[in-house]
């Protein structure tokens, strides 16, 4: 990259006026408390020994949310770059995929066309 | 020779260096635990039965070490902050607290292993132990790395802030980047191993 494609601007850090922070610091808070009130339901769920499936959805919508939050605002991903989140959205979508490789491996091989089960001597009676 | 873009931003992306760095790191990361997930998903469905976490992991132990992660999330973004505010020595209090929590939490981890191992629940236990030993195993390593950058940064890395403020607040955030990522893996971890 040759220089004259630098910009010597610096980043948005140094743009942060005390109150901004203020506010954002105020937001850890309000962001850490609900991530304790979402572990105890995750605790609190599990005690009701639902079904396994049921269990399975719940807990993972709640961890869903706790970990959206963290990489919201503890990661600030909700003012992050175009360019971050065009790379995670990519990440996202092949996650998908790894997680969903489990899923073909049980239904192995339904797009290959299984033979006709053999008719016995008595069907043809 | 100084290195480029610590503290500039590049035009062509917007962002300095480091942060587009860490992100890449951080995407490769969710690569490497999303084929252990993957993984974890293939054994308990193809297995005829599966224990129920809370079974054969305390989840209590579990639990506290979920606030304390959590607790140290909030410790280290303050710790920013904290650089923001041109605030140092409240920036070195709250470091400090991010690295003792995660050092909390190795020490409950090891009476964890400790326990199971003394039980004989080896690796070689049972599918559910080898997956188990695995995803935490390797949470702990990050645990591990995070907890030495963050050392770091609190002693001999921080005399950079007398020379270059901002690029020490930068690194301090790449470093949170990296901490939050490890505290979000264990909020996944933490459900699926310990009570589903």
């Amino acid at each position: 990259m040759s220089d004259h494609a630098v910009t010597h601007d610096h980043d948005d850090h140094a743009a942060h006026d005390p109150a901004e922070i203020d506010r954002h610091v105020r937001v850890y808070i309000m962001v850490f408390v609900a991530l304790m009130v979402l572990t105890i339901v995750t605790v609190a769920v599990s005690r009701f020994h639902l079904s396994v499936p049921v269990a399975v959805a719940v807990a993972l919508l709640v961890a869903t949310v706790k970990g959206g939050l963290v990489a919201c605002y503890f990661m600030h991903l909700i003012s992050e770059k175009k360019l971050i989140l065009a790379v995670l959205g990519l990440t996202a979508a092949f996650f998908v995929v790894l997680l969903a490789l489990p899923v073909l491996t049980h239904s192995d091989g339904f797009w290959i066309p299984q033979p006709a089960p053999a008719q016995t001597d008595a069907e043809h009676k | 020779m100084d290195i480029p873009y610590t503290v500039e931003v590049r035009r062509d992306t917007g962002l300095n260096n480091g942060k587009i760095g860490i992100w890449l790191f951080l995407a490769s990361e969710v690569m490497l635990f999303g084929a252990l997930f993957a993984s974890y998903i293939l054994i308990r469905t193809g297995s005829p039965s599966w224990p129920r976490g809370d079974t054969v992991l305390d989840y209590r132990l579990a639990t506290f070490n979920t606030i304390v992660l959590i607790t140290s999330s909030v410790t280290m973004v303050m710790a920013w902050a904290s650089l923001m505010r041109r605030k140092f020595g409240t920036f070195r209090i709250y470091m400090a607290a991010t690295v003792l929590l995660g050092g909390v939490f190795l020490v409950v981890k090891y009476f964890e292993y400790s326990h199971h191992l003394h039980l004989g629940e080896y690796p070689s236990h049972s599918n559910f132990f080898a997956i188990y030993y695995t995803l935490t195993g390797l949470h702990m390593l990050h645990v591990l790395g995070g907890m030495a950058v963050n050392a770091y940064f609190w002693g001999p890395g921080a005399k950079l802030w007398d020379k270059n403020p901002t690029w020490f607040t930068n690194r301090v955030e790449h470093s949170g980047l990296f901490w939050h990522f490890v505290d979000l893996v264990w909020i996944f971890l933490f459900p699926t191993l310990y009570l589903l």
